[in-house]
């Protein structure tokens, strides 16, 4: 008589290989979770106060500031943007397309200094618009305007990337059926279209703003490097750890941090909503 | 004993799904686990196969304990539902993987591949893909490959289920025409009586992780031991026993064929739609005396729903030849004879001993 | 209703942008890479400063590349196939890397091996340098792009049939062969997929590596440590030259990947 007790396994022909799950966490928590410890623990080093207040320093609250305003700016212009031509792309037919579907990936396919080195060649003093804003009195590169600039461009992907497919799973049935039904254009897109597509849009956003706050390389090229210019939360960091009060560096790199772990969360939330949305629809 | 397997048990979670299940398979047969959805039959087959482990009890293949053994060693055939078929290889290569993985010699392989090729006749496939070939095509393809390293034993799990009627059809044909060729103890799982009636010599009848009767098909179908039985091997009248106790034309001379057991309790009589006779007229034996209400030609076989006078409705089955020649017309009263009947005292009784292989 | 006003304008206001904010930088960049000429492009690429830039980034992409594409199957194949304690918030984290910025990544590799750490100071004694060498590189990297070929290949191995593989087993493979003959034939392209995205993102990649490889010119300056520095000295045209090199590799991948796949889906 034998008997073969224990869980269910998933797969009875690949028996549960303890030494490969050992290994493969191991290296994630040596990988990822060790060093986000660590630099908890640095932050915390000094003990609380010192923490609290190198938060509550000035510069560090100007710099969260200035990375709050820009994400804000960013996000609600390329989330237009990104719905815009969603939409372009999955309910218009015309030449280019292909194109420009390629086109909107490129970003991602930028190295964020180099990012920075175009935004300057084309915004700078003697850049090719540049030159021509400069005559009007207005300063992109070296000043705020060039940040936002550089944001939208790194994050100009997200939201057409996330809503193209959850658009085109959709279908446009239903949009016909609200237009037979006497809806207008906009009723139609209000009512019928953005709700069946929130959760792509919403996982969009999530990581629109989560690439802001972090978007470094290109702002450090466009902000000109030089001593007492406006900092983001990031340049604070790469500023501050060179002097020598380090402790700004790694508090606002804790809180960069704690906020991004939020957004995580936000995330993985969202993009199972989404797949729930997907394999639902495809029925 | 091809197959013999004892006190199986296997649970997931709180769902008990294979209760104490034992049987054998003799050497050579074809033998079908039938059974509706739940009843536990893939899951037994599965732990045949040694896909799944059983909670408790043992699996003997060709009289060698099986049950410890991991399922690369058992050296059993096994086909699915849905074939299973190595996409990114040729038929060739999917027929000749199980003898590459025995190291058995090149030319050797290659020999067996086409010999069962052409026992599946698809001689001229070798080098196709299964994305161009049609269902019942991938299913033969998926036997030849469970043939090839000659199993001791062949599973088959719901083999037929992925295709069209009339390729199930061929198909089940062929698979019979295919054992009585090859010979190889087999055990395969349906949940369609029809499929189980033509292909197997036995029938195994799963009811919720339990057997509840196992035996040839014909002699399962006349000898039902139980309502589940009796119902999931065909259309069947069940009547109350009121309904029989009140039947016409009874008297001394000719009593209630009817045995009653002993105990009490409710009673139901079970009688097939094609064991009742119809007349115009009472002949003097028992029945009932029954109003048509509607008739419905099926081709060689005629359909009457009844209601007899008691109240009750019924259902009978004729010949069309039997129905031309009484030249019935809706709403006419006739008198119902049964031939054949199975009383039960509660579902779940059996009244029939269990067939002894 | 495609050719509308509305719809019309919605077109070209979009195009627009996109022209304006992608396709312009792109050309004003290469145009005045190439504007000295052939010549002077050459000239600044095989710089030896640029040159060694450009190898070693490329080499440690490649590197990080070879252990995630192992790690990362491993890591998808555990997360799919097993249950452990702690899996669901495993694979929760598993996206970190995505959501942190890239600063904070080099910082807590400081934090973690800098010279002033424990781990740091242990390290350094045993002469292995992490923080300020060529490893810390391929530390930062394998961070910052550990998501990617995990979440390729996780929702493939979602996917595949578990009957091939029982089928397999029938026919006497063991582990080893089935996922050999059957299970890697389907999950390579996935793992190809990850791979290629993870090396197009390192050829790139700059927040976490300035902080970590401390701007040794010939020894640990990176493809984009180098453009930054170029520009900072004011040598713009080098910055550009080695910056289209490092576009042109990204894009040439990216290109190829979907032509790849597109080949796959007709």
């Amino acid at each position: 008589m034998s008997s073969v007790g224990g869980k269910r396994l998933r797969s009875s022909i690949f028996r549960p290989q303890s030494l490969l799950i050992g290994v493969v966490v191991l290296w994630f928590a040596a990988l990822i979770l060790v060093p986000t410890l660590a630099l908890a623990n640095k932050a915390l080093e000094g003990g609380f106060r010192p923490f609290w207040n190198a938060i509550l320093s000035s510069d560090a609250r100007r710099a969260f500031a200035l990375t709050i305003g820009i994400t804000a700016l960013a996000t609600v212009v390329n989330t237009l943007f990104g719905l815009a031509f969603a939409m372009v792309l999955v309910r218009q037919r015309f030449w280019g397309r292909a194109l420009a579907d390629g086109i909107v990936d490129l970003p991602f396919a930028v190295s964020p200094i180099i990012a920075g080195l175009m935004l300057v060649i084309v915004y700078g003093p003697n850049g090719w618009l540049g030159s021509s804003l400069a005559s009007l009195g207005w300063r992109v590169v070296y000043s705020w305007p060039g940040m936002v600039l550089a944001t939208l461009f790194v994050t100009l992907p997200f939201v057409v990337r996330e809503v193209v497919p959850v658009l085109r799973e959709f279908g446009i049935d239903q949009e016909e059926v609200a237009r037979t039904l006497g809806a207008g254009r906009w009723r139609t897109f209000w009512q019928v279209t953005l709700p069946s597509i929130r959760w792509g849009l919403a996982y969009g956003v999530t990581l629109t703003v989560a690439r802001s706050l972090g978007e470094f390389g290109a702002l450090l090229v466009v902000s000109g490097n030089i001593l007492g210019r406006t900092q983001t939360a990031t340049l604070y960091i790469h500023d501050t750890i060179e002097g020598f009060e380090p402790e700004g560096a790694y508090a606002a790199s804790v809180v960069l941090a704690g906020i991004s772990f939020v957004l995580l969360i936000g995330m993985e939330q969202l993009r199972k909503y989404v797949e729930v949305r997907e394999s639902g629809q495809s029925e | 004993m091809g197959i013999a397997v004892r006190n199986l048990s296997k649970r997931f979670g709180s769902f008990q799904a294979v209760d104490n299940v034992s049987f054998e398979v003799p050497e050579g047969q074809l033998v079908a686990l039938l059974g509706p959805s739940g009843s536990g039959k893939s899951t037994i087959l599965r732990i045949i196969a040694g896909l799944e482990p059983a909670d408790s009890g043992e699996v003997e293949l060709t009289g060698e304990d099986a049950t410890n053994l991991p399922v690369q060693r058992r050296g059993v055939g096994f086909v699915f539902q849905h074939y299973a078929l190595f996409r990114h290889m040729t038929v060739r290569q999917n027929v000749a993987f199980g003898l590459e993985v025995k190291k058995v010699p090149k030319p050797e392989i290659q020999r067996r591949v086409d010999e069962l090729l052409d026992l599946i006749q698809l001689a001229g496939y070798a080098g196709r893909y299964p994305s161009q070939l049609s269902g019942g095509q991938r299913q033969r393809v998926a036997l030849a490959r469970a043939l090839a390293p000659r199993p001791k034993v062949l599973l088959l799990d719901e083999p037929f289920g992925a295709l069209d009627s009339r390729v199930r059809d061929e198909l089940r044909t062929w698979l019979r025409k295919l054992h009585d060729e090859v010979h190889v103890t087999s055990l395969f799982v349906t949940h369609d009586q029809q499929e189980a009636f033509e292909v197997s010599d036995q029938i195994v009848v799963l009811n919720k992780g339990k057997i509840e009767q196992m035996g040839p098909p014909q002699w399962l179908y006349e000898h039902p031991a139980s309502p589940f039985v009796t119902e999931f091997l065909g259309a069947v009248n069940v009547l109350p026993l009121d309904s029989v106790l009140s039947m016409d034309e009874v008297r001394e001379e000719a009593p209630l064929p009817l045995d009653l057991p002993s105990q009490d309790g409710p009673v139901m009589i079970y009688v097939r739609p094609h064991d009742l006779d119809v007349l115009r007229e009472s002949d003097g034996r028992p029945g009932w005396f029954a109003n048509l209400r509607r008739l419905t030609p099926l081709g060689g076989l005629v359909r009457l729903e009844l209601r007899l006078h008691g109240g009750t409705d019924i259902l009978v089955q004729l010949t069309r030849e039997r129905s031309q020649e009484l030249g019935l017309v809706e709403s006419e009263d006739v008198f119902v004879v049964p031939r054949n009947w199975k009383v039960f005292h509660d579902p779940g009784e059996s009244l029939v001993p269990d067939y002894v292989i | 209703m495609a050719n509308s006003p509305p719809a019309l304008i919605l077109r070209t206001s979009t195009l627009a942008y996109l022209g304006v904010m992608v396709v312009l930088p792109l050309t004003a960049l290469t145009t005045q890479a190439f504007e000295p000429g052939l010549a002077r492009f050459g000239q600044a690429v095989t710089d030896p400063f640029a040159w060694h830039a450009l190898k070693l980034t490329f080499a440690t992409a490649l590197v990080m590349v070879a252990i995630n594409a192992v790690m990362g199957t491993a890591t998808a194949w555990v997360l799919v196939r097993y249950d452990f304690p702690g899996k669901s918030i495993m694979n929760a984290l598993i996206d970190l890397p995505f959501a942190v910025p890239t600063v904070v990544t080099g910082l807590m590799l400081v934090a973690l091996y800098g010279p002033s750490s424990t781990l740091g100071t242990i390290l350094g004694r045993h002469g292995w340098g992490i923080i300020y060498e060529q490893p810390g590189i391929v530390l930062a990297l394998l961070f910052v792009t550990y998501p990617f070929v995990i979440r390729s290949v996780q929702p493939v191995l979602l996917e595949i049939d578990r009957g091939e593989e029982e089928a397999a087993a029938t026919l006497g493979a063991r582990p080893w062969t089935i996922f050999r003959r059957v299970t890697f034939p389907t999950l390579y392209p996935s793992i190809l997929t990850g791979t290629a995205l993870a090396f197009s993102r390192a050829l790139g990649e700059f927040g976490s590596v300035v902080m970590v490889a401390g701007n040794r010119p010939l020894e640990t300056k990176t493809g984009p440590m180098y453009v930054f520095g170029e520009i900072e000295s004011g040598n713009r045209h080098g910055a550009m030259v080695v910056s289209a090199v490092l576009l042109a590799s990204s894009l040439g991948i990216l290109v190829t990947l979907n032509l790849i796949q597109r080949g796959r889906k007709v």
